[in-house]
């Protein structure tokens, strides 16, 4: 209990003396898993939109395998991007291995399949003849996909919610592909399992309490957007 | 337009913050990956060096901690540049097979067989190493790390070397780092064996007392070793070497000496550039 209390203590003391490591790692976290769900939107959005609406033949299997992907470990995620980037590996050349890109890729891999896999329910969940209805009303073809977006909100905030949450708490990719450099690649996540082998518990916990309010921030920004009035 | 923009401009930011992130210069002096163990890194002992060495060159080193073993294996796949390792057994076959150039020296310290303060396997009172670890064996629980590191190595060897064969024990692998496996053994009342410097660098959190100690198999010799460029496309062997330079120049060695001794009242590691170089 003890310790947690202190942490509680060393928390509030580095938030309000304004602890350059703190912010410079609250910093990254943001800018990586900011850019990597950013990146994710912009890929899994159209991507999900596509299996909620159209019909083809192995939609269900495509389906299946998202879903599957959504259960992906982050740390096999890591493995996979370690193995790619790696400079023995087949993308070795670009030096990614190590870097804060290789994070966001990484967390991309993590983040997408939950995109898609929100966005495609949040289509499907939409009355099957709304296109319809919305192109005999005089919409046009990027009008039509502009109101869907606008009626199907509740899921893709909830996509991008999501899609952050996941990846600004993972650790197992982080650490794989970002090496958890000081300065460079080390993020709240990673810094708490490094603080914690540290037997630094106090800031172990405050970094902890950080990435909860952190989190916490953002869905809560999201959230105000996505339960305000559509009109 | 409720969600547009917000949506919007989480993408431009998160394209325009990746992009920027993406950004590097082309004239730097270069990058090393250094992959090491977890002991040096959890007694904090290359945050206090590295800077240096980078501040004064401008190479910059990417520090991973990993056990031996997987350090070893980077730089056989020519994924490191430079490894500080402490198995000079399993660093042999690498030096052989010419993926491992000039090896040496940097440092050593020593293992020590931790384990709880009131030492139910009555360790402590055995007569040599090998009793001891037979008596551990019989009345007591180790905490292993499992993870194939040189505390790893090191431990295996030492139950074979007292004639025990350490796959019939009941041993717990925890395949974690020094500092996790010594807080597990800690917490489960249980013996393990550590180097000494992660040990005291966290002593006051755990409930363990030093036990055994001071067997010449015991001795830790760290050796830095530069990953083969003539072998491994990409590797920065000019400056890897320019690093382990570093590491032996006597400026270092004695801070490596003064690391962290007055807080715990002794030095952490023993400087050894000057001493023969054994193993490597």
């Amino acid at each position: 209990m003890e310790a947690i209390w202190d942490g509680l203590v060393e928390a509030f003391r580095l938030i309000g003396t304004g602890d350059g490591e703190l912010f410079s790692i609250a910093g990254r976290s943001l800018l990586v898993s900011g850019s990597a769900t950013a990146l994710a939107m912009l890929v899994g959005v159209p991507l999900g939109y596509l299996l909620g609406r159209a019909r083809f033949p192995a939609r269900t299997l495509i389906l299946a395998a998202v879903g599957t992907g959504m259960g992906m470990p982050p740390v096999v995620a890591g493995l996979v991007i370690w193995l790619l980037l790696v400079r023995s590996g087949p993308f070795g050349g670009f030096e990614l291995i190590y870097t804060k890109q290789a994070m966001i890729i990484a967390q991309f891999l993590i983040a997408t399949p939950l995109v898609i896999a929100f966005t495609a329910a949040s289509i499907q969940a939409l009355p099957t003849r709304l296109p319809d209805l919305l192109a005999v009303l005089g919409a046009g073809r990027l009008r039509t996909l502009w109101l869907l977006a606008r009626e199907a909100r509740l899921g893709l905030l909830a996509a991008v919610m999501a899609g952050f949450g996941a990846v600004v708490s993972e650790v197992g990719a982080s650490m794989a592909v970002g090496g958890n450099l000081v300065g460079d690649t080390r993020v709240l996540t990673t810094a708490i399992v490094t603080e914690t082998s540290r037997a630094d518990t106090e800031r172990a916990i405050a970094y902890g309490l950080v990435l909860l309010a952190m989190a916490f921030a953002i869905v809560a920004v999201l959230t105000v957007v996505q339960q305000r009035s559509p009109r | 337009m409720p969600l547009a923009r917000p949506l919007l401009a989480l993408a431009l930011v998160g394209a325009l913050l990746s992009a920027a992130a993406c950004g590097g210069s082309d004239d730097d002096p270069g990058t090393i990956i250094l992959a090491t163990t977890t002991s040096t890194y959890d007694s904090g002992l290359l945050d206090e060096l590295v800077p240096r060495f980078e501040e004064r060159t401008g190479i910059a080193v990417k520090v991973i901690a990993v056990g031996t073993g997987a350090a070893l294996r980077m730089a056989g796949e020519g994924n490191a540049d430079a490894v500080l390792v402490h198995a000079p057994e399993a660093e042999a076959p690498y030096i052989a097979s010419g993926d491992l150039v000039s090896g040496r020296l940097v440092m050593t310290n020593d293992f020590v067989i931790v384990g709880p303060p009131d030492d139910p396997a009555a360790a402590a009172a055995a007569p040599d190493l090998p009793a001891a670890l037979a008596a551990i064996a019989s009345g007591g629980r180790f905490v292993s790390r499992g993870d194939d590191s040189g505390t790893h190595k090191k431990e295996l060897a030492l139950w074979v070397a007292a004639g025990l064969d350490p796959a019939r024990l009941t041993r717990e692998e925890t395949g974690q780092g020094m500092g996790a496996t010594l807080t597990i053994a800690s917490e489960r009342g249980a013996y393990t064996l550590t180097d000494r410097a992660t040990y005291l660098a966290l002593r006051d959190v755990l409930d363990l007392a030093v036990l055994v100690e001071g067997d010449a198999t015991l001795l830790n010799v760290y050796h830095i070793h530069v990953v083969n460029p003539d072998k491994h496309q990409g590797v920065a062997g000019e400056q890897a070497e320019a690093f382990a330079a570093f590491l032996l120049e006597p400026e270092t060695q004695a801070l490596i000496g003064r690391f962290r001794a007055e807080e715990f009242g002794r030095s952490l590691f023993t400087p050894a550039a000057q001493a023969p170089v054994g193993g490597g």
